[in-house]
């Protein structure tokens, strides 16, 4: 049966309205609360809500009439059909316009699921206006873009009202919450803003934000340029462990102090390092000679005459002469670090680890000087006496494991040095000299350098050089 | 031969902005304009001018209205040549003050036309008669635009200076008994306002079913509601046929669908008033020897840097594109001055405001609600009727409305469009909360001082809580 809804009483004193939309028509499902109505009074603009659900059968009352308290302005039919009484709280429930027009013509929904804006979440008091006004929307835009007279085309009429004022009215997903000075600082620091996660509240970001961000990037184009990022080296985490328990005992120990230092730095300079390393030998024979009968002189001053010994006065001379090897890169300022200074580092094996003393001002001091400093700081590094100052400032390093033996290895350069000297166990070896071979005691060397800062041929000059002053070694005195 | 390192081409209020901030971040600057004074068409023939008799015709409303109040002054007597005065003189100090600025700042000024030689040189037609050379390393189009005249709107040989364009228009040459105003866009209700005020029967007719397209039409339904009373009338869907100069006056004939039996396809008007629309001015001499393009309505392109195809040239303001507003021309020029002095800037506003000096004003910013729906875009609105408003009753004005137009999800303020008297100076908060991502929380929590229109901003947050203290309104679960 149908059942007419009135203008209820709207407030004190207010007896009638001008209709300004009607936000239902006939055939809509209307739930109870529902506004049917934009009324102007002369107070103010009001919504007036339904007081009756059920399929709207005739709208009474027409935009721009005046309607009284008590008038009746629509009429439903109310406990008809089954979909009527279902439908009130299923629009309510969804918080959406359930019977919201998609177009004025289409013919009314059966249910209140029906048209496509029903999707949008639209704020339930306004939602229904905006189905009409979608409509009016439509209507206007024709009217807007149809070209009247052929000069229009290049008119644009600005004037007759502003467009587009909204910078983004075709993405469909919210800017960055990021005021202006934020994004500014953005671009400047080449981020893109909508990749930023805020750390505001509702995610808002900050400007430290933004700087964090660029710093991670930062960091990541760093680790992709060197393939491996000096945190991966390092710690080598990025890859998880299988369970090497399976397979039998194991153990796990704590990494000591050295060994994390160790790695840490290592790995950093692995993937730091374009590392670059070249080979040769030198003759000793001659030095041996030399050392063989100095021998008990030297043992007797408490220094032995030394490879390890030997090898830092020659790498302080051809530091002095070939400069660009006693340098450190600052990447970040752009600028190569030359010393002025030689000290050289000595790789001292222990029971802790690798421990790296420091003869300083290497260039200044007789060989034999050299000899038992290096002596008192190996032993002094075993017994774990080395102090924090005597590791540092280290231009050069040298490994020495030929006494240990083996043939070759590539050494690691220990950076902010960029260049190290490896010797192995010297071996006596057939050479073909004068027309005939010969035995001669033969060095085997190694020099890694930092290619950043070291040319190849520079390399092969440097360590030739080495090769020569170790095969006459007087040639020290000569060089200075 | 002047050499530096920046010229501008025009000194509107983006050539000037761009201008003054080249020489803020010192660089060696020049502006070529016309007039004597940097300003251009907004100061000399647009926004300024126009407010100021604008000011004058709000006075005369309210004049009338305090009839109700009590307040009687009597039929106001009007001195057109004093009121021009006033206008002129607001304007003379506003371009002599820029002029001051501009020496100030050591920024060259040079009275003239500019033609382009090559994308290095621009030669000046000298006002004060002569040529000038000036070599720069970059240029700033920024010529603005110009009013358009259809076809059928134009009048043959020089016209007659009875139909006008908002630059005569704003000479005040009489007080027309009737006028008809082509355009129901801002420059024609503008316009209109004024001469309706000053007493003149004012007729307005608008091609398509609305005024102001691109505003939202709950907005514009307040102001249309207004203008029946202060406007004679506003004819929609109608359109100018002919215009015809008789002794009598200007003969009209309409074209619409209401033409012939509301509306009379003959009309006589005194003097009729052409403001259908602006186009670019991107007819500097000379651009087409360089590599700046052009597009199909004829702005010049752009990126969001303000630089065109040829590296030494930038174009700013109405000359490269939407909208044609004084004030997104200084902010597009203010980047490319930055640009220019190697500063990574980049136009990309959230909000450009756009303000309709009527009675009542209509403002709006960021998303309207019509652009939501035409981009599908889910959106919430909250609306709060001035009527509720304390401040706006004692002003016994309250048909006014501030809606916000608010993204459910974050819940940010995404537009904010307002109807009423002040709206133009009320906008700028929602500007402001646009562009720093605020949320309607903010708003809501921000204290806003009683009794002033500025609550209603507050109180439509309020309401998209459904929690306004001056509105019952419950959110329905």
């Amino acid at each position: 049966m149908a059942t007419d809804f009135t203008l209820p009483e709207l407030g004190e004193n207010i007896a009638a309205g001008d209709v300004l939309r009607v936000l239902v028509k006939a055939g809509d499902v209307l739930a109870k609360d529902q506004p049917v109505l934009e009324l102007e009074t002369d107070k103010a603009t009001i919504e007036v809500p339904s007081s009756v659900a059920g399929q709207v059968r005739e709208i009474k009352v027409k935009a721009g009439d005046k309607v009284k308290v008590g008038q009746a302005i629509l009429s439903v039919e109310s406990g008809g059909g089954a979909a009527a009484p279902a439908a009130p709280p299923a629009a309510a429930k969804v918080e959406e316009p359930a019977p919201a027009p998609s177009q004025a013509a289409e013919p009314p929904p059966a249910a209140p699921a029906a048209p496509a804006e029903v999707a949008r979440p639209f704020h339930p008091s306004t939602s229904a206006r905006e189905g009409l006004s979608a409509v009016e929307g439509q209507g206007r835009e024709r009217a807007t873009e149809s070209p009247a007279p052929q000069d229009r085309e290049k008119v644009v009429d600005i004037s007759r009202g502003v467009r587009s004022t909204a910078a983004e009215p075709e993405s469909s997903g919210p800017a960055a919450p990021a005021a202006p000075s934020v994004r500014r600082m953005a671009r400047e620091l080449g981020v893109d803003i909508n990749e930023v996660v805020g750390t505001g509240d509702d995610g808002r970001i900050s400007i430290d934000d933004v700087k964090a961000h660029a710093k991670r990037l930062v960091m990541i184009a760093k680790a992709g340029a060197t393939a491996v990022g000096p945190q991966a080296g390092a710690h080598a985490a990025a890859e998880p462990l299988p369970d090497f328990g399976k397979w039998g005992a194991i153990e796990r120990q704590p990494m000591r102090g050295i060994r994390r230092k160790t790695a840490e730095h290592l790995g950093a300079v692995w993937a730091t390092v374009p590392l670059v390393t070249q080979y040769d030998v030198a003759d000793i024979s001659g030095f041996e000679e030399i050392r063989k009968r100095h021998a008990k002189q030297a043992d007797e001053s408490g220094a032995p005459l030394t490879v390890t010994a030997l090898a830092i006065k020659i790498i302080a001379a051809a530091l002095r002469k070939f400069p660009q090897f006693n340098v450190s890169l600052d990447m970040a300022a752009e600028e190569i670090v030359v010393k002025k200074y030689v000290h050289i580092g000595v790789a001292v094996d222990t029971d802790r680890g690798l421990l790296v003393p420091v003869i300083r001002d290497a260039d200044k001091k007789s060989l034999l000087d050299v000899s038992s400093e290096v002596a008192e700081l190996a032993a002094r590094a075993r017994s774990r006496k080395l102090t924090l100052d005597e590791m540092q400032g280290a231009t050069f390093s040298i490994s020495n494991l030929g006494g240990i033996g083996g043939t070759n290895f590539t050494p690691l350069v220990n950076a902010p040095e960029v260049a190290i000297l490896r010797i192995s166990r010297a071996r006596m070896e057939q050479v073909f000299r004068d027309g005939q071979f010969v035995a001669r005691l033969m060095l085997p060397l190694a020099l890694s350098y930092d290619h950043r800062a070291v040319d190849g041929a520079d390399g092969a000059r440097f360590l030739r050089w080495v090769a020569e002053v170790f095969e006459q070694p007087f040639l020290l005195s000569l060089e200075g | 031969m002047i050499s530096t390192q920046v010229v501008v081409v025009g000194g509107g209020p983006g050539g000037y902005a761009a201008a003054f901030l080249a020489a803020d971040l010192g660089l060696k600057t020049a502006i070529v304009d016309p007039e004597a004074n940097p300003g251009g068409v907004c100061v000399y023939r647009g926004c300024i001018p126009s407010k100021a008799l604008l000011h004058v015709a709000d006075l005369l409303g309210e004049a009338r209205q305090a009839q109700a109040w009590g307040v009687s002054f009597g039929e106001p007597k009007i001195d057109l040549g004093k009121l021009r005065a006033f206008k002129d003189a607001v304007v003379k100090r506003l371009t002599s003050g820029t002029g001051l600025l501009a020496k100030s700042r050591k920024v060259q000024y040079v009275q003239g036309l500019g033609e382009l030689v090559d994308a290095n040189t621009l030669r000046v037609k000298l006002v004060s008669g002569g040529e000038e050379t000036v070599q720069f390393e970059h240029a700033i189009i920024a010529t603005g635009s110009v009013p358009v005249a259809p076809p059928t709107l134009r009048l043959p040989g020089n016209g007659d200076p009875r139909v006008m364009d908002s630059t005569t228009a704003l000479d005040l040459p009489d007080v027309p008994k009737s006028l008809l105003v082509v355009g129901g866009g801002y420059i024609g209700l503008e316009l209109g306002s004024v001469y309706a005020a000053l007493g003149s029967a004012v007729t307005v007719v608008e091609m398509t079913d609305g005024l102001l397209p691109g505003a939202d039409r709950d907005l514009v339904d307040v102001l249309a509601k207004r203008l029946k009373q202060t406007m004679k009338a506003v004819l929609l869907k109608t359109r100018v046929t002919q215009l015809k100069p008789e002794a009598a006056g200007i003969r009209v004939t309409f074209d619409g669908e209401q033409v012939g039996k509301e509306v009379e396809q003959e009309q006589l008007f005194d003097r009729v008033l052409v403001a259908v629309g602006r186009r670019p001015n991107a007819s500097v001499p000379g651009l087409d020897r360089t590599r700046v393009r052009l597009d199909e309505r004829g702005f010049i392109v752009v990126n969001e840097q303000m630089r065109t195809d040829e590296p030494s040239i930038f174009a700013i303001g109405d000359v490269v594109g939407e909208p044609m507003l004084a004030h997104k021309a200084s902010h597009e020029g203010r980047v490319a001055a930055e640009v220019i002095a190697g500063e990574k800037s980049a136009f990309a506003p959230r909000a450009i405001p756009a303000v309709v000096f009527t009675d009542p004003e209509i403002a709006w910013a960021g998303l309207t609600e019509a652009q939501a729906q035409k981009a599908g875009r889910p959106v919430t609105i909250a609306k709060f009727p001035w009527a509720a408003s304390g401040r706006a009753l004692t002003l016994d004005r309250v048909d006014g409305l501030t809606k916000l137009v608010v993204d459910p999800s974050t819940e940010r303020v995404l537009g904010v469009g307002l109807v009423g008297p002040n709206a133009g100076e009320l906008i700028a908060e929602g500007v402001l909360a646009i562009e720093m991502g605020a949320n309607v929380t903010d708003m809501k929590l921000s204290i806003h001082p009683h009794p002033t229109l500025s609550e209603t901003l507050m109180e439509s947050a309020e309401v998209f809580f459904g929690q306004a203290t001056h509105v019952y309104k419950p959110k329905r679960s």
